[in-house]
């Protein structure tokens, strides 16, 4: 059996008083890309949040690489190899493009990636390295954004709807990137609104429906049918 | 004329210098300091108490108060101003406004109502001649000396170095700066310390070129806040212009008749706030 | 489905509570008659501090406004008093309405250059404001230059009928101060100035006109101020720009909100008992006492945010001058 690299068991997460979790079971194993399906409001990015330390949970909840980092700061949890590319892109304004990669190597993980690296994957952040990083078009911000968490050379990458807001032919060239930072020996988490997309790409999918699972399986095995009964919960 | 303007331009680099740390704070962490001036002025009364002790030897003080001012700075910001920071204003001007009064009535109670002043051997009087009617004052020169200096200094940090860049971060987005790894309550605390170095400084200037009591603390903020103000928020330099302009139209009014002038600077200022009111060299996207 | 819902607007205890103040007010009016003069001097300085420290709520606590420069419209509204009553011969305690609606004017023109600054800054640039006010009429030898003068209007007036005239002025500014501000915050606009206070975006996505909202309070808050302004001249007969113009008034201000608690009418009623009580027992000890105020505010404002009057109603769950809207079935 591969080896979990992600675990939750029973997760639970509030915000304040309101209860955003009900019990998550969620598994990633070693090499593999794992997707959340969801509708609006289904608890996708709270589990993100949950994952990387921004939202409160039990110590006990949460397994990375078998060590329990439930209630650990974000900043811990980057250290230890959890890297997010947070939904909205959310890249420093007063910084320019290399600027914001080299904040994301500020955790100074040791590993292959490094701003060579990027450049070579994503050659047009080179040209523009300089410039600030949200002058840039949506589809390079992206690329800024998953550089950015590949920098602190994590084992995890979580990327939270990376294809929102992207014309169809950028998301084809976000996507067509992870195959190769997964050969590395990264695994990935994609939260996705497009449910075909997320089958297409990835090796299983969890479906989320008010905070809780609904719906879990190979992607490849996964109906139409079950996949819409689980999204919308009828 | 030309006296008045080199005169003017001189008090603005001792103003840049009071306005430095506001800037600093302010660009960083969104925190507007009432205490500020208070702190410049128990800064000078530090350095007052000190120097005998260090057989008033200017250097010796600054080497032993500035490394101090980091301290404080640093603790002060880790024990208690963090816990103001947020989108409320309020918190953080209620407690720095308390800082306010605790520093003027404790300065008062140790060294009472009477004006001090810091003894510099002479380089208060000492000046230069530049030509048959203008001369300047040494001390008002290497303080605008450093007053460049130390924004030199600042916009390298902010620009160039990693600090400045975690700096920077934090100010945009302290969520995701966390998750890069950065922690921000140590983040704000280095740059109150910082702050309260160039505090430190400007109170060690300001109790050399003048007296200085108890009381004069809030006047001090005004004027580092108009300075900052008529720069354009988010660029140090901005701030070095501003108290530029500053000075200038202190010393404008003071030539006028000696009861106008930090009205005329007031004015000034109004003047700059009603026609640009993002300052004359902006740089942030605003508060 | 349909459920029979009222809104309960007043709680029982309110409304005990509420009968209690009549009373009170009843017993104050009375009070030159049995009381002695010092008494009514004491109640007016309160009167003073208590009227600008609920402008300073209403600003700060529901309008989201943080000023440090009330003390502009305060010292507008004294020296306003000053000229009706010593250059143009208006009775001073029919000026004192006046002398707010001149402070409410003035406010128009200086909130177009204050709005322009948020948060922090715009503190501090009221602050600059009232300066400039300060410096100017400290340079106005006709009103005293720098060292100020007296209200030469009331002179030859009877002592007691001035002294109990004052008090009577100062306690109906007082209970209008309290009813006005009151009824406005259970009003819709009341209601409005709340939502804006917790997101302007939101207040303003529901078609809320934020910043006239925000100017009417800005208005509203200088009216208050000066009037309290000119209610300190009638009984200090003596200003000068320093003490009308004074930071420590706004210093004041913040102490009484914050130790009473913010954001709730209670509060500064609770904080200016609290501030009365301080004041005479300790003021004798100078520069302490106020050090101790000062450090007081600042473990208000870390460790007890919501105040005196706010730990009280949180632990006992008994409102007052409520403006909360209960749902009950």
């Amino acid at each position: 059996m591969t080896a979990a690299i992600i675990e939750t068991n029973g997760l639970t997460a509030f915000y304040g008083d309101a209860q955003a979790l009900f019990g998550m079971d969620f598994r990633l194993n070693q090499g593999e890309l794992v997707a959340i399906i969801g509708a609006n409001g289904a608890g996708k990015s709270t589990f993100m949040k949950a994952l990387t330390g921004l939202v409160s949970v039990e110590r006990k909840q949460i397994f990375l690489n078998g060590e329990h980092i439930g209630g650990l700061k974000p900043g811990d949890i980057v250290r230890k190899g959890m890297a997010l590319v947070p939904e909205g892109r959310r890249l420093f304004p007063s910084l320019s493009v290399e600027e914001n990669l080299l904040m994301g190597a500020f955790a100074k993980r040791s590993g292959p990636w490094n701003l060579a690296r990027l450049y070579k994957m994503f050659p047009i952040l080179e040209e523009k390295k300089h410039i600030p990083a949200t002058s840039l078009s949506g589809g390079q911000q992206q690329m800024v954004s998953i550089g950015r968490a590949l920098m602190s050379n994590p084992t995890v990458l979580l990327c939270d709807e990376i294809s929102l807001g992207l014309a169809p032919i950028v998301i084809k060239e976000i996507y067509e990137s992870l195959p190769s930072i997964i050969e590395e020996g990264m695994s990935v988490v994609i939260v996705e609104q497009d449910v075909m997309l997320a089958k297409r790409v990835s090796q299983r999918i969890y479906c989320m429906q008010e905070g809780r699972v609904s719906l879990e399986g190979a992607s490849a095995g996964l109906t139409r049918e079950q996949i819409s009964h689980a999204y919308f919960g009828i | 004329m030309i006296d008045t303007i080199i005169q003017g331009l001189l008090l603005g680099g001792l103003y840049c210098q009071f306005a430095l740390g506001l800037s600093l704070m302010f660009g960083v962490m969104r925190l507007t300091n009432i205490g500020h001036g208070d702190l410049i002025i128990f800064g000078s009364f530090m350095a007052i108490a000190i120097a005998p002790l260090l057989g008033m030897n200017i250097l010796m003080v600054a080497l032993v108060l500035l490394p101090l001012a980091y301290v404080v700075g640093y603790l002060v910001q880790r024990t208690m101003l963090n816990q103001t920071l947020g989108k409320d204003p309020l918190p953080s001007l209620v407690v720095t406004f308390g800082f306010s009064i605790v520093i003027q009535n404790t300065l008062l109670q140790i060294f009472s109502a009477d004006p001090l002043s810091l003894d510099a051997g002479g380089i208060n009087v000492a000046s230069i001649q530049l030509s048959q009617d203008v001369a300047v004052g040494v001390l008002p020169l290497i303080i605008f000396a450093v007053a460049a200096a130390s924004t030199f200094g600042m916009q390298l940090l902010f620009n160039k170095t990693s600090l400045g860049r975690a700096f920077r971060a934090v100010s945009d987005d302290r969520e995701v700066a966390e998750l890069m790894g950065l922690n921000s309550s140590h983040i704000y605390a280095i740059a109150t310390g910082i702050a309260f170095v160039l505090i430190a400084l400007a109170g060690l200037f300001q109790g050399m070129r003048t007296t200085v009591s108890a009381a004069d603390g809030p006047m001090l903020l005004l004027f580092a806040f108009e300075s900052v103000i008529i720069g354009g928020m988010g660029s140090f330099w901005g701030t070095f212009v501003g108290a530029m302009v500053l000075g200038l139209s202190q010393q404008l009014g003071f030539k006028f008749d000696s009861s106008w002038g930090i009205w005329f600077g007031h004015i000034v200022f109004l003047a700059v706030l009603i026609v640009r009111p993002n300052g004359l060299f902006p740089k942030t996207k605003g508060c | 489905m349909s459920v029979n819902v009222s809104v309960i607007r007043i709680t029982r205890a309110s409304k005990a509570s509420i009968s209690l103040g009549v009373a009170l007010c009843l017993v104050a009016i009375t009070l030159p008659f049995w009381g002695e003069s010092s008494w009514m001097r004491e109640f007016v300085e309160i009167a003073c501090y208590f009227i600008f420290a609920m402008m300073w709520n209403l600003l700060a606590g529901f309008g989201g406004m943080v000023s440090v420069g009330q003390q502009a419209f305060f010292g507008l509204g004294a020296y306003a008093l000053l000229v009706m009553g010593n250059f143009l011969g208006i009775n001073p305690f029919l000026s004192i309405p006046i002398a707010g609606v001149l402070a409410a004017l003035i406010s128009l023109p200086v909130s177009k250059i204050a709005f322009r600054l948020q948060g922090g800054y715009f503190s501090i640039g009221t602050w600059v404001i009232a300066e400039v006010f300060r410096l100017s009429i400290a340079n106005l030898s006709a009103v005293g230059g720098g060292s100020g003068t007296s209200l030469t209007a009331l002179r030859g007036m009877d002592r007691t009928f001035r002294e109990n005239t004052t008090y009577w002025v100062a306690l109906a500014c007082v209970i209008m101060t309290i009813v006005l501000i009151y009824f406005f915050l259970r009003s819709k606009q009341g209601l409005a100035l709340l939502a804006i206070r917790d997101s302007e975006v939101a207040a303003e996505s529901q078609g809320i006109a934020v910043q006239r909202m925000k100017l009417a309070v800005y208005v509203v808050a200088a009216f208050g101020c000066g009037i309290a302004g000119a209610l300190y001249l009638v009984t200090n007969l003596r200003i000068s720009p320093d003490a009308a113009f004074g930071v420590n008034w706004t210093a004041f201000a913040i102490f009484i909100v914050m130790i009473g608690g913010i954001g709730r009418i209670e509060g500064p009623l609770f904080g200016a008992i609290i501030f009365w009580g301080l004041n005479k027992f300790l003021s004798d000890y100078g520069t302490w006492y106020l050090l101790g105020l000062g450090v007081l505010a600042i473990v208000m404002m870390l460790f007890f945010r919501e105040g005196a009057w706010g730990f009280f109603t949180r632990k006992t769950g008994l409102e007052v001058l409520s403006i909360q809207r209960r749902l009950q079935r």
